[in-house]
């Protein structure tokens, strides 16, 4: 591991933890899109950290080019763990309406690396997670070998909350659970809805 | 660094030989013992015992931390044990927006400063940081927020944390301070007298409690405490205490009334935590981070015992 990363891991387990609970599957160097509920920066870096070391490499989060793609940041986001950045805006993409904002995750995907995203798209205020958006859908129905997996971050939206600056340390716990897939001919809203439910199924087990 | 080697007294170098050696036994018997097959509740007691054993490394290697790097390493470890023991205890303390800059300045502020003010030997400012100036400030940052919204019993629970997890604990590297006369460099003695005693006492009141352990003393806060336990774990730590009398400024009978202290307030830092962590809603402060954390149910004894050993000692032996 780089020590850039090594480092990166260590500050984020001394602020917040981000201990790994395989709920419903183990880790596994298996090819899987993880997908949590969003809303702190240091999600991203939660649940990469969370991660055993070997899979780390191999694993790649989504980070949104208009946060994460200058100065430090995209130095700890491309250099520390090996961020694939996206424009998130359509705004940004509709001058170029040929230009696909999955495109970096479909190659990512194809060099055979797992993904990290936020299906919400944004970061939300509470501890259950918002609609989520159709990217999800589309990727499940393109690479259907990929595992789908459910992912839930606890207390980091008490811990850097959108708009905070600093955060408070907290235990938060990454909890992973049991791969879902698209099912043939599903209707892409009811397949989205299961997911989110499969996150807040999560959330909703006692931490005990 | 050199100059400090000089002054390791003979006892040190005893204690922590027999020391090593049988906890490298103890360790081997741990071994030993967690590779055999057994049934759930016998692979539970092993696992404990194991924890314990490591407990004791633990202790073994701030005694030698404290003596061979002077005191800087020991306060590093204690502020970090305050950090995840703070930690814990906001995890499981609601908060709203307004508490947010106050509970940071906790952490990145709060911590290091009361640390360093035992580094810089300022006695006067140490001992009133937290319960006046931590006191008087954090609310009032908060008040600034203007969310009254349950303000007294947020103040309330974090002034509590911050006692607990940071003043109340750093008394213990604070030991390091004190200046016995005729006596230099021995003050590390001293804390790892209060652990050992401290940790003697839990060890032996869970064994008294589980070999005679009847009659409960607070059933709804701690079930697992009962009376033939407290007074026969008290009394055996208390005697493995007067016994080590030799390492510390004491008296063997002053060391047997000091280490009955330090098991009372041991002990009552156990219950109350306990009482705070239920009224918290949890049962271990370690729970939900199974195995990884519980620093608070590790150091609850020390955060009582340690503030009185030191006044104890402070008042009627240092210089």
């Amino acid at each position: 591991m780089r020590p850039s990363s090594a480092l990166l891991v260590g500050v984020v387990k001394l602020l917040v933890g981000a201990y790994a609970r395989w709920i419903g599957t183990g880790p596994s160097s298996t090819q899987r899109i993880y997908f949590a509920n969003h809303t702190s920066h240091i999600d991203t870096l939660a649940i990469w950290s969370s991660l055993p070391r070997a899979l780390r490499p191999r694993t790649r989060p989504i980070a949104a080019r208009d946060y994460w793609g200058s100065g430090l940041r995209k130095y700890i986001a491309t250099r520390g763990f090996g961020a694939v950045l996206i424009d998130r805006n359509r705004a940004n993409t509709n001058d170029k309406p040929d230009v696909d904002p999955l495109a970096p995750l479909r190659a990512a995907l194809l060099e055979g690396d797992s993904l990290i995203i936020f299906p919400e798209g944004t970061r939300g205020q509470g501890a259950l997670p918002a609609r989520f958006r159709s990217g999800l859908y589309r990727l499940a129905g393109e690479f259907p070998a990929v595992e789908l997996v459910p992912v839930y971050l606890d207390n980091l939206h008490r811990s850097l909350p959108k708009g905070a600056l600093l955060p408070v340390p907290m235990v938060c716990t990454v909890r992973f659970g049991a791969p879902i897939a698209l099912a043939a001919g599903e209707d892409r809203e009811i397949f989205l809805e299961r997911a989110r439910a499969a996150v807040i199924a999560l959330a909703e087990r006692s931490p005990a | 660094m050199i100059e400090h080697l000089h002054n390791i007294p003979a006892e040190f170098l005893w204690l922590f030989g027999s020391l090593v050696v049988l906890l490298g036994l103890a360790s081997l018997i741990g071994a030993v013992l967690v590779r055999r097959p057994a049934d759930e509740k016998k692979t539970a007691s092993r696992a404990n015992l194991v924890a314990r054993i490591n407990a004791w490394w633990v202790m073994v290697g701030i005694l030698a931390v404290a003596f061979l790097t002077g005191s800087t390493m020991t306060l590093i470890l204690f502020a970090l044990a305050s950090f995840f023991a703070l930690r814990e205890f906001i995890t499981l303390t609601p908060s709203r927006p307004g508490d947010r800059l106050p509970l940071s300045l906790a952490f990145f502020v709060i911590i290091p400063a009361q640390y360093l003010l035992i580094g810089m030997d300022r006695y006067g400012m140490f001992a009133i940081f937290i319960p006046v100036y931590a006191f008087l400030l954090l609310p009032s940052i908060a008040a600034l927020r203007s969310d009254i919204e349950d303000f007294l019993s947020r103040s309330a629970k974090q002034q509590w944390a911050l006692m607990v997890c940071v003043y109340c604990l750093s008394h213990a590297p604070a030991l390091l301070m004190l200046d016995l006369p005729g006596q230099p460099g021995r003050s590390a003695l001293l804390l790892f007298y209060l652990l050992l005693v401290v940790q003697m006492s839990d060890v032996m009141q869970y064994v008294f409690g589980k070999l005679f352990g009847r009659t409960k003393i607070a059933p709804l806060v701690s079930p697992s405490k009962t009376v033939e336990g407290f007074v026969g774990g008290g009394l055996a730590a208390t005697g493995i205490g007067a016994a080590m009398w030799w390492i510390t400024p004491f008296t063997p009978l002053q060391s047997a009334a000091i280490a009955a202290v330090i098991v009372v307030m041991g002990f009552l830092g156990g219950l109350t935590l306990s009482a705070v962590k239920r009224s918290l809603g949890a049962k271990d402060w370690g729970v939900m981070i199974e195995g990884h954390g519980g620093m608070l149910d590790r150091t609850d004894s020390i955060c009582f015992a340690a503030p009185v050993f030191f006044h104890i000692v402070r008042f009627f032996y240092s210089a």
